[in-house]
């Protein structure tokens, strides 16, 4: 077992963990933190795949912000309304029925597409300057788009907290 | 020998030497702290454990270990234990990206020196302190105690803050040196072209966010002695308390480093290379550059420490978003002109 396979197969394994974690642990906060190691998993995926700038900007949006945002909504709901958020099991059958068609879909889908393997880069150092160029040459207008509309979403949250 | 195992061991090296470094000078900072204190408020300071009181980080290391650790009957055990670690990783790991000095050559082989050379080693940092947010706000939370839950909340909303003027200033410094790489930004800054001199405004903010995110006084808000008791480790004691301790002076020494990194220039020693000595006493002299700066700026943080009074929580949001962010942006635009105009 080469070295690379052994990283990825540790990571897989912090995913799977810490996901299962996420959903069954009772305690709210319990799940974002295995939340939190989920995120780090999958940013290791893609370090392992030489896209380090996708991993760093994975840690900085949803450790970074995302979650922070989650946690301290469940942290200060909890401590100001004195029921504690706790998660159960209930709804089964529903849910199974539901889970069961998803899954359906998504091993279909998984088997029947055809996996092409990219090339490897032989310099991945360069994939920054990579993304840059793209975003500002192939996909401006897309990219500004998306900024205009974070813009709205900021002016729209200060205008609703300011009710 | 063998590449591979060559590697390994250079990195083994440098992370013994980096790890035992950080440790032995957070224990000379805190004496540094208490020294300089002890100056300014025309005191002796720490005297008796050693000769001029130089043994004292030992004794309080000591007196740490010995101590009972309480943890509160109502607090989170789990994450009670769990923030601490999270804090000292945080602290630790930073260290990885920051090169002291350019790189060397032993045996053939070209060794950087820092940890890791990655090319995203600016985001790298800029991750590790959103991550640092947790170790506060899960000490602060899992307490369960409010002072120690307002602290906690205090700290993140102001790392948060800061953290956008922080960006913006680093964002400057990118525009000149086309990399994220540390050692890159480094080069860049060679001979007077230091970031601090081309973008006085950048280095500003970052300075204050640089304060602002290792709760430093005047933004120590989140351990506010006379409102909030101990703020976020108020009810830590023994090591974990300890490792609070260390990983806030770690966070004051990766500042340091970073500041130096990012504004003066490094490792670079102005006009070495004119002086005709040879390659060994060069590069000793650029890594003696990098440890003289931090070792200033360190002293500027303890000074500044002892000299300003707190701000008030709203005072500090309003420097935070109503100053710092508007003159970290106007600093950007100002980077791009002049890097403009010098191209």
């Amino acid at each position: 077992m080469t070295y690379y396979t052994f990283a990825f197969y540790a990571f897989a394994a912090i995913i799977l963990l810490s996901a299962y974690a996420v959903v069954t642990s009772k305690n709210v906060i319990y799940s974002a933190f295995s939340l939190m190691l989920t995120f780090f998993g999958v940013a290791g995926f893609y370090a392992l795949l030489g896209a380090d700038f996708i991993a760093i900007v994975q840690l900085i949006v949803y450790v970074g912000g995302i979650l922070t945002l989650m946690l301290f909504g469940v942290m200060l709901t909890n401590k100001i309304t004195e029921t504690e958020i706790k998660t159960g099991v209930f709804q089964v059958l529903p849910a199974s029925i539901i889970i069961g068609m998803f899954s359906g879909v998504l091993i279909a889908s998984i088997s029947n597409n055809r996996w092409t393997v990219a090339e490897k880069l032989n310099n991945p150092q360069n994939s920054l300057v990579g993304i840059g160029s793209i975003l500002m040459n192939e996909y401006i207008l897309i990219f500004e788009l998306l900024g205009v509309l974070l813009l709205i979403a900021l002016i729209g949250a200060a205008s609703i907290a300011r009710k | 020998m063998n590449d591979f195992l060559f590697y390994i061991i250079v990195a083994l090296v440098k992370i013994v030497i980096i790890a035992n470094m950080i440790l032995i000078t957070v224990s000379y900072l805190v004496y540094f702290e208490r020294k300089i204190s002890a100056w300014t408020q025309n005191r002796v300071g720490p005297n008796r454990v050693g000769y001029l009181g130089l043994l004292q980080p030992f004794a309080d290391v000591l007196k740490l270990l010995l101590k009972e650790d309480i943890v509160p009957k109502v607090a989170n055990k789990f994450i009670h234990s769990m923030a601490p670690f999270i804090a000292l990783f945080v602290a630790f790991t930073t260290y990885a990206v920051i090169p002291f000095g350019p790189s060397i050559t032993l045996w053939g082989k070209e060794i950087p020196l820092m940890m890791a050379d990655v090319n995203i080693g600016i985001l790298y940092v800029l991750a590790l302190t959103s991550i640092g947010v947790y170790a506060i706000t899960f000490a602060g939370w899992s307490s369960g105690s409010k002072y120690s839950l307002l602290g906690g909340i205090r700290s993140s909303a102001q790392m948060i803050s800061y953290e956008i003027s922080m960006g913006f200033s680093i964002a400057g410094v990118l525009i000149f040196s086309q990399s994220l790489r540390p050692m890159e930004i480094v080069i860049a800054q060679h001979g007077w072209m230091w970031n601090a001199v081309l973008q006085p405004v950048g280095f500003l903010t970052f300075v204050v966010a640089a304060f602002a995110e290792t709760n430093r006084l005047p933004f120590d808000l989140p351990e506010a002695e006379p409102e909030l008791v101990g703020g976020y480790h108020t009810e830590y004691s023994s090591m974990k308390f300890a490792a609070f301790f260390l990983a806030e002076y770690a966070n004051m020494i990766i500042g340091s480093a970073m500041i130096v990194t990012l504004y003066l220039g490094g490792w670079q020693f102005p006009y070495v290379e004119t002086f005709g000595f040879s390659p060994a006493v060069t590069i000793g002299l650029q890594v003696g550059a990098f440890f003289v700066k931090m070792g200033a700026l360190l002293f500027f943080f303890i000074w500044v420490r002892w000299s300003i009074p707190r701000f008030r929580y709203d005072q500090l949001m309003n420097i935070g978003w109503k100053v710092m962010f508007p003159l970290s942006l106007l600093n950007l635009i100002w980077a791009a002109i002049l890097a403009m105009i010098m191209k």
